[in-house]
């Protein structure tokens, strides 16, 4: 037994579970709003990752007007998105919405190894100290940041939704879009604006975890990893979301202390997740907070 | 209709033999039977005939063995209704399932081939019991797992797949005839493709394929006519990983090494993209699909490949990531055809022979 090992390893799952309720927020909030399931939300963490590292190394701008240029430009894409490529596909068979997600997905991918490589990139440097220690453990600053960003994060989602009009207007949107629609919401604005949040947020958790890892594909993989997430959750529940984010984050870290100690399997960390996947599924498929869909003649 | 002066103008069937028949026409199965025999014809080369190129051969055996494993995709997706992110890892399984019943019991390849087959239909089965409670995008994301959980299995299970070192396949053999050039291993894929397509085109004739489309356009209604959803949705899952699994097995004796890398979900996409783009729920359009996407790479590779020769053309940050390049025109084909053909190329197909069959009136 190595308590210590666990201790840092949990921490870590609560961390990176953090960031995966995040991404997979994004991922809830796409769904609830436009019916799609968004197989590039990966993919939105690499574009916003490598666009922020491009304008702090090649540009040369500091972090904190970098940043926001990175958030706007991941706004304006969010809605490019929307209207030019998921417009046309509203109404269309569930396979073809999916389909639509993998090929950008793929395109995007590739396109952003074919301009920026396949090599890890690490940020330039933005905190002096190199890790904090909280209780005996060592925290890198990153984390920290991590931790404290995405907590505001879902502060934000909770008030924006809950006190401000387009909050409002976008759960009415999520709830009914007829309904909606004749009460003079603009339901495609919505649908835009549920793209531009997603993409602009996920931008900022694929900076974030850039900024402690290096930037690269394998940022992509939390476009699958938030699978998992939002299926344990519940797949239309913000508040799902966050809480399979957060199970997943540990799930994986618990999975690698228990392969390391024990059962030397390897790769356990990443392949555990998709079997509780399956496992969810298969016994109770609306997850932990979603809505259970019945059907009847 | 041969004889009948005035040009055909809608469907108009008097019998149930006549909606069933795989060929609408007379013309459509000699172009089919003469498209067949033009195949069996091209690794010949006559006098006065230029041999087909080897590059040619080795292209139209990829589209046969990838086009087998789409088949059964698009039967499972265009005919059932029921969506799978992971027929490459099925793909891969029958590719070492196949080699290895060879290696390790000394089958003939012969037989190896249909046995990885059934192997790989044991295992579809099993993937797809989620379907019997999930369909849709749950579906979607569920058969995801399967693909990341069966390429986890190929890596770490040794003694089936060779691991890391990955596995040689023995050339394909016929009562000990050795057909290990490409001229030869092309009619073994040929065969096979033929006997494939005409099983699955006369599957969805019979009673459990119209079960199976009855599933995809409503699924209650099919319950209520007594139509077992589970069953169905299961067998299909088997059918098309029987597919699967042979064209993996094609693949492995032609390449005559497995590796490890290669079935990951990339290749899943591509199948799906392959039915997509030839048109789902359609036999025929798989194959069109197929070529699609194996000929759209090579073009690009040829076109930049010219240019290159030009003084303009000769553009670094294009070559050198030409790779990546063409993942992302996959990418973009998918995402093109479902904006702008979402029927796919079967129906543009069948709407140039319409125009032609009806010319000069417009319908």
């Amino acid at each position: 037994m190595n308590d210590s090992l666990l201790l840092q390893l949990i921490v870590n799952g609560l961390i990176l579970g953090t960031l995966y309720g995040v991404v997979a927020m994004c991922f809830t909030l796409i769904y609830k709003a436009s019916q799609v399931v968004n197989f590039a939300q990966g993919e939105f963490l690499l574009i916003g990752a490598w666009v922020c590292w491009w304008v702090l190394t090649d540009l040369g701008l500091p972090f904190w007007l970098g940043f926001p240029v990175t958030l706007v430009f991941m706004m304006a894409f969010g809605i490019i998105l929307q209207v030019v490529v998921l417009r046309p596909m509203i109404g269309e068979p569930i396979i073809s919405v999916i389909m639509v997600t993998i090929g950008l997905s793929i395109f995007f991918q590739s396109t952003m190894k074919w301009i920026f490589g396949v090599i890890v990139q690490p940020f330039p440097p933005i905190f002096e100290t190199q890790s904090v220690s909280i209780l005996g453990l060592n925290v890198q600053p990153a984390y920290l940041m991590s931790l404290f960003v995405s907590l505001v994060i879902m502060g934000g989602f909770a008030v924006f939704f809950k006190y401000s009009k387009l909050g409002l207007a976008m759960r009415a949107t999520a709830f009914n879009q007829q309904v909606a629609q004749s009460l003079g919401i603009s339901v495609q604005k919505m649908f835009a604006l549920s793209w531009a949040i997603s993409a602009m947020v996920s931008a900022l958790a694929g900076v974030v975890f850039g900024i402690v890892n290096g930037v690269s594909s394998a940022l992509s993989l939390f476009g699958i990893k938030v699978f998992p997430a939002v299926i344990l959750g519940g797949l239309d529940s913000i508040v799902g979301a966050i809480v399979g984010g957060l199970i997943i984050g540990l799930l994986e870290n618990i999975a690698q202390y228990v392969d390391g100690e024990w059962l030397n399997i390897g790769n356990l960390y990443n392949i555990a997740p998709l079997y509780v996947l399956v496992i969810i599924l298969m016994i109770r498929p609306y997850g932990l907070f979603g809505t259970e869909k019945i059907e009847r003649l | 209709m041969a004889g009948n002066a005035s040009p055909r103008c809608g469907d108009f069937k008097t019998s149930y033999a006549a909606d069933t028949t795989i060929f609408q026409t007379p013309l459509s199965r000699y172009a089919t039977l003469s498209g067949i025999a033009l195949m069996a014809l091209a690794p010949l080369s006559f006098a006065g005939f230029e041999p087909v190129s080897d590059y040619a051969i080795a292209l139209l055996i990829q589209i046969g063995y990838l086009g087998v494993a789409a088949l059964g995709l698009n039967i499972l997706v265009g005919f059932t209704g029921q969506i799978s992110l992971g027929h490459s890892a099925f793909f891969g399984f029958g590719a070492f399932a196949s080699a290895w019943l060879n290696n390790s019991f000394g089958i003939p390849v012969v037989i190896a081939m249909p046995l990885a087959g059934l192997m790989t239909t044991a295992v579809g089965m099993v993937f797809g019991i989620p379907a019997a409670r999930i369909k849709g995008l749950y579906l979607a994301i569920a058969t995801l797992a399967s693909q990341f959980i069966l390429q986890d299995f190929f890596s770490r299970a040794d003694w089936f797949t060779g691991g890391t070192a990955g596995a040689l396949a023995e050339p394909f053999s016929l009562f000990g005839w050795k057909l290990g050039g490409d001229r030869e291993y092309f009619y073994v894929v040929l065969v096979t493709v033929v006997l494939l397509y005409l099983a699955a085109a006369n599957l969805m004739r019979s009673r459990d394929g119209r079960a199976l489309v009855a599933v995809r356009d409503h699924y209650l209604s099919a319950e209520v006519m007594g139509v077992n959803l589970t069953k169905y949705r299961i067998l299909s899952f088997g059918i098309s990983s029987f597919y699967a699994g042979i064209g993996g097995a094609l693949f492995a004796h032609y390449l005559q090494f497995v590796s490890v890398e290669g079935f990951d979900l990339l290749l899943s996409v591509q199948f799906l993209g392959m039915i997509i783009i030839g048109g789902l729920g359609s036999v025929a359009g798989t194959l069109m699909g197929t070529a699609f996407m194996v000929l759209l790479p090579e073009l690009m590779g040829g076109i930049i490949g010219a240019l290159q020769q030009t003084d303009w053309g000769n553009i670094p940050a294009v070559t050198q990531g030409l790779a990546f390049l063409k993942q992302a025109a996959i990418g973009l084909a998918i995402v093109l055809f479902l904006i702008f053909e979402p029927d796919g190329l079967a129906h543009r197909w069948q709407l140039i022979k319409s125009y032609w069959r009806l010319y000069p009136f417009s319908y």
